[in-house]
């Protein structure tokens, strides 16, 4: 891939720029480039790694610290299972499984074609509605132990 | 106003206190190790190399210090005048067993079948401080092997997370090729971008890292159980050598 030619680092250049090159201004750095790219890729990782003159390692080892940074692309859907008290009181552990099994992926994982990402929460203080699951920003309540793959499969197609 | 003041270096001062009852002195930039190694009183060590930084992470060298509720590492511990300082009480000796049956049971440390068994400092350490089992269930936490390099393999499966292959790497070589990747259970060491240590491009295979390692973690190739041979010295004397 030609780095220059691509906006988006264009992009991330400028707002390294903003922050001087600094070293101690990474996870400031990784945040934005997040948002540009959605995810940080091994070659985004390097990049940042050269212009603020950082080791790799180093820029790899605050990445997989935090949880909210993402290595690998998010997928066009997303669901999240509650698993705070109430829901998981409820069996939302059985609802991700089921979810896990169908679609062939763990939770925190994306599915091959990217159609569809899996995430858990500890509870979306929705908890009179347990259990819940959460499809691309909506809230389901009361999923169905039996059938939780309805709403997924109808989301995804 | 004071601002400018505490912006000079401060001055090193003659410190006196107490360890074990025995009166001490020493200068106000050491570390309470260094002062108890100065005069023979031995405090046991893990992840602490004589050279490297301390980063205080194993707590072995754990200590009490009067007035203070909770025990601290004497690796990292600068001293105070007047300070009164314990290192073998039974509480300390009992947190000590504790920290490395949580050592051992953590992943996968098995001696008969280590190439490191005979040279290990964590299978030196449980002789020294008396552990006959682990007082904590084990963990067993597996991770895959990295053989890719020519001459040196990496089995984080042996590994307890001392950081000194990361400091040397970084503080020594200058090439900081190794780092901490992940948290908890998961926490282990990778080259680069996680990447096969063939592939590393910042490691310069100098094999610092190897000599430096306390447990069968990181040896050399070709080796089989007992063979190890770690020649830890080498990088204290490396550095007393530069001055």
């Amino acid at each position: 891939m030609n780095i220059s030619a691509d906006d988006r680092y264009n992009t991330l250049e400028k707002s390294m720029k903003k922050l001087s090159y600094e070293k101690n201004a990474l996870i400031e750095v990784l945040h934005s480039a997040q948002e540009i790219f959605g995810y940080l890729g091994i070659d985004t990782l390097k990049y940042i790694a050269k212009r603020l003159k950082l080791p790799y390692s180093k820029v790899y080892g605050v990445v997989t610290f935090y949880n909210y940074f993402r290595l690998k692309p998010k997928g066009r859907h997303n669901v999240v299972v509650c698993l705070g008290t109430a829901c998981y009181i409820k069996g939302s552990e059985k609802i991700l499984e089921k979810i896990e099994k169908r679609f062939g992926i763990k939770a925190g994982e994306t599915t091959s074609d990217e159609a569809l990402s899996l995430l858990t929460a500890r509870c979306f203080g929705s908890c009179s509605l347990a259990p819940v699951i959460v499809c691309d920003e909506q809230i389901k309540g009361k999923v169905s132990l039996e059938n939780p793959l309805c709403d997924i499969e109808e989301m995804i197609k | 106003m004071g601002f400018g003041i505490t912006m000079i270096r401060e001055k090193v001062r003659v410190k006196s206190f107490k360890i074990n009852d025995i009166c001490v002195t020493g200068q106000s930039n050491q570390t309470i190790l260094e002062v108890a190694r100065d005069n023979n009183i031995e405090i046991p060590t893990m992840c602490y190399l004589e050279g490297l930084s301390c980063v205080g992470s194993c707590r072995m060298c754990i200590v009490e210090i009067k007035g203070s509720h909770e025990p601290t590492p004497a690796c990292t511990a600068k001293i105070k005048e007047g300070m009164e300082v314990t290192t073998n009480s039974p509480q300390i000796e009992a947190a000590r067993k504790m920290i490395l049956s949580m050592m051992f049971s953590e992943r996968s440390h098995v001696c008969s079948t280590c190439v490191a068994n005979g040279d290990c400092e964590l299978q030196n350490k449980s002789v020294e401080l008396e552990l006959e089992h682990s007082e904590v269930p084990y963990l067993n936490q597996r991770f895959e092997i990295d053989a890719s390099h020519k001459n040196f393999v990496n089995d984080p499966n042996r590994c307890i997370l001392c950081t000194r292959c990361i400091r040397v790497c970084d503080e020594i070589e200058g090439a900081h090729a190794l780092d901490l990747a992940g948290r908890g259970l998961n926490m282990r060491i990778v080259h680069d971008m996680d990447e096969p240590w063939a592939d590393s491009q910042s490691c310069t295979s100098c094999g610092k890292c190897v000599y430096v390692c306390p447990t069968g973690a990181l040896y050399e190739k070709d080796i089989s159980e007992e063979e190890v041979i770690k020649k830890r010295g080498i990088i204290t004397e490396l550095i007393k050598n530069r001055g």
